[in-house]
């Protein structure tokens, strides 16, 4: 599995988008650390950056490198090993680029300029962006594995994003809405555990101090998610992210005709 | 070596392999040729264990296929596609097989004989389609596997490559390895194959010495002796 990893990272990392994807976050960061001063302020700007653009780069990447591979994995098939081990060694050696390109890109400018007392932000922001990153990624090889035509499964990558990073947000509107003379904090935060990205989201907003600014359900948030309780359960949900679509994957390709 | 007893598959309503038998004796050549849609993939992609079959046993040694991948060792597979990662060189692309299957590389001089050797060290983006075919041909006899499954070994390769890789599977049979390769080339397979496994709507037409069909039908070539085949079907 090892060595699948690291031929696939290898192939990965040369690519040229994951080389401009690393230099858009190096170019983002500096920009806003320069402009912003690096305080709470740029990094939640930067942090907003991460919510929307790693899924998305890393479902549609991700989708189009695993149809595009579909050949070679047929050749990798017919070698001497197992299936499961083959699926987390280009599993691996997707996701680990991708990371690493994001890792690089947030943390080189404030290695440069120092973190100026926000380390705990930016540590939890590096922690969300590669949770997203590897949440992404395994959905990727979920929809290319279920689906065998790449243009509809390219839709479904974008729509995945849509539906996760905009469409969700509007339904949690429309629910707070329709329930608004009902204590509905313990739904919402149980509609926050179910989509990666709010759920990466409020973790992050919770290391600033401003979650006041999110009106009352932000003190149930700041409550909940301040408690170790919360901030388990925040962690153990990710984590259940991460899990279930490896999972889901490796069966579909365990099982799937080449 | 391969025993194929009533293997069905049905991919998306439609039945591809309808009941194939089919022997595929070990030290020979054997050839599966067949109209498109004849399930000539499907039955190649069984034995390498990439399709799961809804019916039938799929011996390999008397093995079944869906045991353990380890008789995949045994299995050198030269895909009709050539398509590997863009960004890994040739040397590296050959090196990740090597260490895959866990084996030494025994035979490499398909790569001199194809010329191919100055191409690995560039990147598999750069390299032509016909330096990429060659890269998959020489993948293939790397590790003196007893069978070669190939499938259309010759089609992307220019007429110099492909006839040198025709002289390198006589060696191969020469020395009492097993080649099983499709081809849409029936000059090709009347000059390479030992048997013919002649496919048809997911069954085996025939299967047996080339000899033997050409005896069976009266004809003295291959192409007229499918064409006696095929029309004998239709008016049955």
């Amino acid at each position: 599995m090892m060595r699948v990893a690291l031929y696939q990272a290898r192939d990965v990392a040369r690519s040229r988008w994951l080389s401009a994807y690393a230099l858009f976050f190096l170019g983002a960061t500096e920009f806003l650390i320069r402009v912003q001063g690096g305080d709470a302020r740029s990094l939640l700007s930067l942090a907003n950056v991460v919510l929307y653009l790693v899924p998305l780069v890393t479902v549609v990447f991700g989708t189009v490198y695993v149809y595009g591979a579909r050949e070679f994995t047929e050749l990798l098939l017919a070698q001497p090993v197992h299936r499961r081990a083959l699926f987390g060694g280009l599993y691996a050696g997707l996701t680990a680029p991708l990371v690493v390109a994001l890792w690089v890109g947030v943390g080189v400018p404030f290695l440069l300029h120092g973190a100026q007392g926000h380390g705990a932000m930016l540590a939890a922001l590096l922690v969300a962006g590669g949770a997203l990153t590897m949440i992404f990624s395994a959905l990727a090889f979920c929809i290319a594995t279920w689906c065998e035509d790449r243009l509809r499964g390219l839709a479904a990558a974008i729509g995945v994003w849509m539906l996760a990073a905009i469409l969700y947000d509007g339904l949690v509107l429309l629910v707070v809405a329709a329930f608004a003379d009902y204590p509905i904090e313990r739904a919402m935060l149980a509609l926050t555990l179910a989509n990666p990205i709010d759920l990466a989201r409020v973790t992050l907003l919770l290391q600033l101090d401003i979650s006041a600014l999110l009106g009352y359900t932000g003190a149930v948030y700041q409550r909940f998610f301040g408690s170790a309780l919360g901030t388990g359960l925040a962690v153990g949900a990710l984590a259940a992210w991460i899990a279930a679509p490896i999972g889901a994957g490796m069966r579909a390709f365990g099982r799937r005709d080449f | 070596m391969i025993t194929a007893h009533g293997l069905w598959k049905r991919f998306g309503g439609v039945d591809v392999l309808r009941g194939l038998d089919a022997d595929i004796t070990a030290g020979r050549v054997t050839a599966i040729v067949g109209p498109n849609g004849a399930g000539k993939t499907t039955f190649i992609k069984s034995i390498l264990g990439l399709t799961r079959l809804d019916r039938g046993t799929l011996l390999f040694d008397g093995e079944p296929v869906t045991g353990d991948e380890r008789y995949r060792r045994r299995i050198g597979y030269m895909p009709q596609i050539a398509r590997f990662p863009e960004n890994l060189t040739g040397t590296e692309l050959l090196a990740f097989l090597r260490e895959l299957r866990g084996q030494p590389v025994t035979d490499d001089t398909l790569l001199d004989e194809l010329q191919v050797r100055a191409a690995l060290p560039k990147p598999l983006r750069v390299m032509s389609g016909g330096t990429r075919q060659k890269v998959n041909a020489a993948a293939a006899f790397l590790f003196r596997p007893a069978l070669l499954i190939l499938d259309e070994p010759t089609s992307g390769l220019d007429p110099v490559s492909a006839g040198i890789l025709k002289r390198r599977i006589h060696a191969e049979r020469i020395a009492g390895r097993t080649v099983l390769l499709t081809s849409h080339v029936l000059s090709e397979v009347e000059e390479l194959a030992d048997d013919v496994i002649f496919l048809c709507d997911g069954q085996a037409r025939f299967t047996g010495a080339l000899t033997a069909l050409k005896r069976s039908t009266g004809q003295a070539t291959l192409e007229r002796s499918l064409a006696t085949l095929m029309t004998a079907e239709d008016a049955a």
